[in-house]
């Protein structure tokens, strides 16, 4: 297996890290939480410009993929930013949309993949199985599926917002909706989706931790106590030496198990759980480095970490806890 | 897992793999920290060396295949899948050897390279001092001008495989006005049976007499056997602490096979209902599939012309605490019988855990201790101001 990026892929990565730099992310997050999805929405169409979501649709619906690899790398770059909006659930939705297209909801797929890949459909995805009962940001959603059992079904409506401890995820139950398909091609869609999901979600915890670590790096450089950078003190160094020890290890993961699902590779699943646990521990810790070194401004909402910190805990347990990632790395 | 391989190297694996299964004692060797051990082990290494095994990377003019990083990996992980013994000569063979590669001259390459790899001359790494461990730079043993070589005073201590070793490498100081403590040191190779040389052994935690302490009086070091130049020894041995610290020292083989030893004894000894116990054993795996792959990775990069530099302090750092947490997870699956000593005759089938548990104890104190190693991290890799130890 190839175990580097190759410049193509590095450089995705450099162009969508520069235009969400360039672009006012933070901005767009704390709107998103406030409930006014415009600029977000303006955001996600830049996205799709670039090309992420088409990594998620197949060619024959106008899309470039999937590509798992490319989609991890965009993840990364996603998270590095905390970009608000249901991005993990778009690309699973995507993926079981695929997997269903010929076995049942062709039209279904015909009808939404090609708006997902540009960019004008947000669809929300729950898979109770997998993830819990919420579906993420249906209420800015434009189409919300739901798979319970061998059933998949798009929801009619959703029951209000129930306010998650990171303001700019915004959860909601679906509600009613007709069935689109029943049978054991949904169960098996609905597994390699919920992978797709745990593969993006990790890919979005690594890219939330580096940039934790990068913002404490850059701040314990320059804030001072008993008259010294307090990056000069052993135990601040440690724990961020740490920090980079954890998220450099859970790289390799993140990137083998993106080939694997590539491949259909029958381990995938162990390793997508492998990968899931790894980067979202990782990036929790980070948060909490992050939060212990800045001290007391780190604990306020003004400061834009906050918008990174609060992400951390959510995406260490959405689509697969660590409990259900580790029992299946073992296969139990 | 899945990694792909080339045709070649699957034919390389395969060829280790039947050489592993026709020629690995089916009986363990006696512990090669005593001296019985330690003289099976070295037939051990005549054993691999015969047929080419004993130092796969280095080059054929030395008894070795040429093989590339990649391929030492694969062999790593076919040795240790094996059971094989463990490496009486690694001292020589990570540390002293790859110092040759870089800075030796060709004479000393000849001389000392092949009877390394036959096992013929086991090599002891003389390093610390007693005040002087992870600040190496402040060693205090001489080595004086004399005709034709040095003179070498002082003692080192804590020296790994030395009771039972022929010879020994280490630091000493050659220039005691220099501005740095780390300047003005010369990097030598000297026999441990020569004059003016007492070798005291010291038990280990493990009780095995894996440590000696070196006295050293007035032992004559001819000229030809100083690595680089004289005065330059730091930076020579800066570039085998960075191998120590590497991937050489600890190979992902050794993880990955403990890891599926550890899957095993939890399949058929735990309680299912002890999901905190389940959850330690993942992550066991998780971490050494995680060093494997980071290992392959950074093998990539090696090929590709990259270098590995502070990187091997986050693998130090890793596979240290990787390695306790493996042991310590067995030890807590084996109960009442995990403080039971390898040697006890009621101790569990599976087998090396307590050994392997003490040792890997050692593992964040040696090659660096990993204060040190997050220290390099903290200042190299993430930036960070040095600062007040």
């Amino acid at each position: 297996m190839r175990f580097l990026l190759d410049d193509e892929q590095r450089e995705f990565a450099r162009s969508l890290d520069g235009m969400l730099s360039a672009a006012d992310t933070p901005g767009a997050v704390r709107a998103w939480a406030a409930g006014d999805t415009a600029p977000g929405r303006s955001l996600w169409t830049r996205l799709a410009d670039a090309g992420v979501f088409a990594l998620a649709v197949p060619e024959r619906h106008d899309g470039l993929g999937p590509l798992p690899l490319e989609l991890a790398v965009a993840f990364t770059e996603l998270g590095r930013h905390a970009v608000p909006g249901p991005l993990v659930e778009t690309v699973a939705a995507a993926a079981l949309l695929d997997r269903l297209d010929g076995v049942g909801v062709d039209g279904a797929a015909a009808a939404w993949l090609p708006q997902i890949g540009s960019g004008k459909a947000l669809v929300s995805l729950c898979v109770p199985a997998a993830g819990g009962p919420y579906a993420l940001d249906a209420d800015a959603a434009d189409a919300v599926l739901v798979v319970e059992g061998d059933t998949v079904r798009l929801a009619a409506t959703t029951g209000p917002v129930q306010p998650s401890a990171d303001p700019a995820r915004r959860l909601a139950r679906p509600l009613g909706g007709s069935v689109l398909a029943r049978g054991p091609a949904v169960t098996a869609a609905a597994a390699y989706a919920a992978e797709t999901a745990a593969l993006a979600t990790a890919a979005h915890s690594l890219g939330l931790g580096r940039a934790l670590l990068d913002r404490t790096v850059a701040y314990v450089r320059q804030r001072t106590q008993f008259g010294a950078a307090i990056g000069s003190f052993q135990a601040v160094k440690h724990r961020l030496a740490d920090t980079l020890v954890a998220l450099e290890f859970a790289q390799p993961l993140l990137h083998s198990a993106a080939l694997a699902l590539a491949e259909g590779a029958d381990h995938s699943a162990a390793e997508v759980a492998a990968a899931k646990v790894t980067a979202g521990e990782a990036a929790y810790a980070a948060a909490r480095t992050a939060l212990q070194l800045h001290g007391a401004v780190g604990y306020t909402e003004e400061l834009d970490l906050a918008l990174w910190i609060r992400k951390a805990r959510p995406l260490r347990d959405a689509w697969g806890t660590p409990a259900a990632c580790r029992a299946r790395v073992l296969g139990s | 897992m899945d990694l792909d391989f080339s045709t070649a190297e699957e034919a390389f694996r395969a060829e280790a793999r039947a050489w592993l299964t026709a020629h690995v004692p089916e009986t363990p060797l006696p512990s090669l920290e005593t001296e019985r051990g330690f003289a099976a082990h070295r037939t051990w290494e005549r054993t691999l060396f015969a047929d080419r095994w004993s130092v796969v990377s280095w080059p054929e003019e030395y008894g070795g295949r040429g093989a590339s990083i990649l391929r030492w990996l694969i062999f790593e992980e076919e040795y240790y899948a094996a059971g094989a013994p463990g490496r009486v000569s690694q001292n020589g063979i990570n540390l002293l050897a790859p110092t040759l590669f870089e800075h030796g001259t060709d004479e000393q390459r000849a001389r000392v390279l092949p009877s390394m790899a036959s096992g013929e001359v086991i090599w002891a790494q003389a390093w610390s001092e007693p005040e002087s461990g992870s600040d190496l730079a402040s060693l205090r043993s001489t080595a004086e001008r004399t005709d034709g070589g040095w003179l070498l005073n002082g003692q080192k201590t804590w020296s790994s495989r030395a009771a039972f070793a022929d010879r020994a490498f280490g630091l000493f100081r050659s220039d005691p006005d220099t501005a740095k403590p780390h300047q003005g040191l010369t990097y030598l190779m000297f026999p441990l049976d020569a004059d003016g040389v007492t070798v005291r052994p010291i038990g280990r935690l493990d009780g095995k007499p894996a440590f000696a302490e070196l006295f050293l009086d007035d032992v004559f070091v001819p000229d030809h056997d100083v690595i680089g130049a004289p005065g330059q020894g730091w930076r020579v041995a800066m570039s085998t602490a960075g191998n120590e610290r590497g991937l050489t020292l600890r190979s992902p083989g050794r993880f990955t096979s403990a890891a599926a030893r550890l899957t095993a004894l939890w399949r058929e000894t735990a309680d299912p209902s002890d999901t905190a116990l389940r959850d330690r054993v993942a992550d066991a795996v998780i971490g050494a599939r995680a060093y494997r792959l980071s290992a392959y990775a950074g093998a990539s990069r090696l090929a590709a012309g990259g270098t590995i530099g502070a990187e091997s302090s986050l693998n130090k750092v890793f596979w240290s605490e990787l390695d306790i947490a493996l042991h310590e997870t067995a030890l807590d699956l084996l109960g009442p019988y995990g403080e039971l000593a390898d040697a006890a005759g009621d101790a569990p089938a599976h087998g090396a855990w307590a050994e392997g548990h003490t040792f890997s104890l050692a593992g964040p104190i040696y090659a660096g201790t990993n204060e040190i190693q997050r220290d390099i991290i903290a200042e190299r890799l993430l930036g960070l101001p040095k600062g007040r130890r």
